[in-house]
């Protein structure tokens, strides 16, 4: 019954974060840029144009020369977070690929890393000021319920061990539409639970920097004006 | 917990910090408006005269319009995570400690209407994210707090996303504007440019008066018959310059040093007295359609007066408009001489000359001023000079350099790509906004304190017709002297040797000391 609705959930959260997502990007990808409004200075290729952002992507290069205290943090929160979620990729795949299970030793410390980056994210957000002002309760909530998925998930790994193969079994059931039963433990139910509303609220929330990162004006133009006539299209009112 | 809040900084901008952070003082400026303008300066850029009944539909309808039509303004609305990256970022914030200045505060006003009207989450939980109805205090909060913000992109170069404050507050604009609240300075001098041609409202037969009497003085100056054509057909050049560089101080000084290089360099060059102002407030209202027609006098007049190439002279948002929108809005420009830059940059084209040894110096001439260089917002983050990255950076010091012997750089966090806006620009340069624009100015002038102290720096150039107007102001509420702000030609045209020149002042040149302005300056000018 509970391993029903769980199949169900995550059913419908992937398929709202995949149409959620792709909408957006759609949406993105298809509004004009009516000008050239790249931050300079700036690559003046598209070659140029890949490397920043791979720089952007991978060293969070801007925020690095912005606050450190915010670059430390993060960086440990969503490195971490790459590697759980590399690391997760077992309870998918049959046989494991090689280079998923070299990351295993791995990816238990990144769990702690990334719970400790979401630590002192929160913290800040709660004793700086400046930032406590531009928070809303969707920014506090998010930070919990990133903690609380990373929570629950260490504790699963390290003090209520659950029976990973029957959740595997699960996993590869989903993929193949073959319902199989779910242990039925607290930490895992919660920990799926969570990560179920997290790929629901994905795609209407601030987790949409992920996708809008990469349509950035300012970041993502070449600078080029001169050499290059850039023809955004015109707003229709002319 | 002590040490993650460090950055809670307390100490205000100040000569050891120009960048500290004052306590933070709610609503400290939301008394700061500028004058609303007038019904017809609205009606004749297309905007409603007063505020229409309906405006918070068409506001919202606007805000819907924007979103689909602008990827920049779409995509930062829905990207910002509220990291605070930029809070500590904004010279208003540095120097008002009003919340609303922090860019993402200022971003949020607007946010959290968009929130509202344009998405899930704000549509159904507006408490949990944020989200506001659109009410009146909003709009007076946008009319305050967006006519508080320079569009200088201070902000968008320490996001991790690039999120550029400066474009929400060109949209923020462009709403208020298509429901007939517009801002005073802005629209009539938008409305002037169209009638004359210029901020000034000059017509041509002023603006030939005003060129004769400057070549006389220059006459006086060199005994060469140095010239300022204007509207003159088939020259090579167009020069689009700032009105300003017609009359005021120092800009002035500005444009004679360009006509020394042009004339050194034998070049064929005019003004236009249909297209002659180079800054273009059309970007400040973020009105695509005011900024095109702007845009367009500036071609026509290169069609009209069959010139080949186009320079402009020293104006920092100018150049920006001209560097990445006109071949947009008024291009393609396949009727100019496509091997020159279209447009060039007057400090490109002053640096070319030096490079192939075109021009001679005698740099004791400058040896009574010793300067740093205040990089105008719009040309370190909205432009480039020469072909590579940074070489708006790097040209306008290497012309300095070339001309002057005793040249310092100000503090790193408060130049180059980092540079700190004079407080003026983005169409606050008004009386009515006096206050902000001290504020903002504070960090600026602190570093240029510091320079002084430190290095006994006596003047500061700029490239920005707002900048040196504004300096111009602001200078003496630091304990400066009103004329310590330079036009960078100023110095070209000290300098400069002319073929043939006569040279009055040859006798008095050992005199001349640096003149300081309060502190002691030790600088040994290594
Ligand atoms: C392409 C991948 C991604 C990039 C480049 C990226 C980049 C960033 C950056 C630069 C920040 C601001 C600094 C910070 O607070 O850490 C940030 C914040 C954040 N990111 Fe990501 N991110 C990515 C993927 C994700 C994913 C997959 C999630 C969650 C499922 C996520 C959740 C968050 C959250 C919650 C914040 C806000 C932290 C706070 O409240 O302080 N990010 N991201
Ligand atoms: S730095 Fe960018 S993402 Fe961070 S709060 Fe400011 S605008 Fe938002
Ligand atoms: S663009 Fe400049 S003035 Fe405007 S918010 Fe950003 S830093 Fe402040
Ligand atoms: S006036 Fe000058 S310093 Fe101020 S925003 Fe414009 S370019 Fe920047």
């Amino acid at each position: 019954m509970i391993s029903t609705l769980y199949a169900l959930l995550f059913y419908v959260a992937t398929f709202l974060l995949v149409a959620g997502v792709s909408q957006k990007i759609w949406i993105y990808w298809r509004t004009p840029s009516p000008l050239k409004v790249v931050v300079t200075p700036a690559p003046t290729t598209n070659t140029g144009v890949v490397l920043r952002m791979a720089r952007e992507v991978v060293l969070f290069e801007s925020l690095f020369k912005s606050n450190k205290w915010i670059w430390v943090f993060g960086w440990m929160f969503h490195f971490g977070l790459l590697l759980v979620l590399i690391r997760h990729l077992r309870y998918f795949t049959n046989p494991v690929w090689w280079w998923v299970s070299l990351l295993q030793t791995v990816g238990i410390y990144a769990g702690f890393a990334m719970f400790l980056g979401l630590t002192g994210l929160l913290i800040r957000r709660i004793v700086v000021n400046r930032v406590r002002y531009i928070s809303a309760p969707s920014d506090y909530l998010m930070l919990l319920l990133l903690m609380a998925i990373g929570f629950s998930g260490l504790m699963m790994r390290f003090v209520l061990p659950t029976d990973i193969v029957a959740v595997k079994t699960f996993f590869l059931g989903l993929l193949r539409f073959n319902l199989q039963p779910l242990p039925m433990d607290l930490p895992v139910l919660v920990h799926l639970g969570l990560v179920v509303v997290l790929m629901i609220i994905f795609p209407i929330s601030k987790l949409l920097h992920v996708p809008g990162l990469f349509f950035s004006p300012s970041r993502t133009q070449a600078d080029n004006a001169r050499e290059k006539r850039h023809v955004g299209a015109a707003p229709a009112g002319r | 917990m002590v040490e993650l809040a460090i950055d809670n900084k307390i100490s205000r901008t100040s000569i050891d910090d120009p960048t500290a952070l004052p306590c933070m003082t709610p609503d400290a400026m939301v008394g700061s408006k500028p004058f609303l303008a007038a019904p017809d300066h609205n009606t004749k850029l297309g905007f409603p005269g007063e505020l229409v009944d309906d405006w918070k539909e068409k506001a919202i309808a606007r805000m819907g319009y924007l979103a689909e039509t602008n990827k920049a303004f779409k995509v930062y609305l829905d990207t910002c995570v509220k990291c605070g990256a930029c809070t500590d970022k904004c010279h208003y914030y540095m120097g008002s400690g009003d919340p609303k200045n922090m860019p993402v505060a200022r971003q949020d006003l607007l946010r959290s209407v968009y929130r509202r009207y344009f998405t899930f989450a704000g549509k159904y939980f507006p408490k949990l994210v944020g989200a506001v109805d659109l009410t009146r205090e909003v709009l007076d909060d946008w009319y305050s707090y967006y006519h508080q913000c320079s569009q200088c992109r201070r902000c968008s170069v320490f996001c991790p996303y690039g999120i550029d404050t400066a474009e929400i507050s060109m949209a923020a604009r462009d709403i208020m504007d298509h429901i007939g609240v517009g801002q005073k300075y802005c629209n009539e001098i938008i409305g002037k440019v169209m009638d004359v041609g210029n901020n000034l409202g000059l017509n041509a037969k002023a603006l030939k008066a005003t060129m004769e009497d400057l070549e006389e003085d220059l006459e006086d100056e060199t005994g060469l018959e140095i010239r300022i054509p204007v509207d003159e057909h088939g020259a090579d050049i167009l020069l689009i310059t700032p009105s300003a560089d017609f009359f005021a101080e120092p800009h002035i000084d500005g444009l004679m040093g360009y006509a020394k290089v042009f004339h050194a360099a034998g070049a064929s060059w005019t003004v236009s007295s249909y297209a002659s102002e180079a800054a273009n407030f059309g970007m400040f209202i973020g009105s695509e359609e005011n900024t095109a027609v702007l845009c367009n006098r500036i071609r026509k007049a290169a069609e009209d007066l069959g010139v080949k190439r186009i320079i402009f002279g020293e104006c920092g948002h100018a150049w920006r408009v001209a560097y990445n929108f006109l071949n947009t809005l008024a291009g393609p420009f396949d009727f100019l001489d496509q091997n020159y830059p279209i447009p060039q940059h007057i400090l490109e084209y002053t640096w070319d000359l030096i490079e192939r040894d075109q021009l001679t110096f005698d740099k004791s001439k400058n040896d009574e001023y010793r300067v740093t260089f205040h990089d105008s917002c719009n040309v370190s983050r909205a432009s480039r000079m020469g072909d590579k990255p940074g070489g708006q950076f790097d040209i306008p010091r290497n012309v300095l350099k070339a001309v002057c012997n005793n040249y310092y750089d100000m503090p790193d966090e408060t130049i180059r790509e980092k540079t700190l806006c004079c407080g003026g620009g983005g169409g606050l340069l008004t009386d009515d906004l006096m206050d902000i624009r001290k504020k903002g100015s504070s960090p600026r002038m602190h570093a240029l304190q510091q320079v002084e102290r430190d290095f006994g720096v006596t003047h500061m150039v700029a490239i920005c017709a707002i900048c040196k107007t504004q300096f111009a102001k602001m200078m003496p509420e630091f304990g400066f002297d009103r004329e310590a702000i330079l036009s960078a030609h100023q110095l070209v045209s000290n300098a400069i040797v002319l073929e043939g020149q006569i040279d009055e002042d040859d006798d008095d040149d050992e005199d001349m000391e640096p003149e300081m302005n309060g502190a002691s300056a030790t600088g040994d000018g290594s």
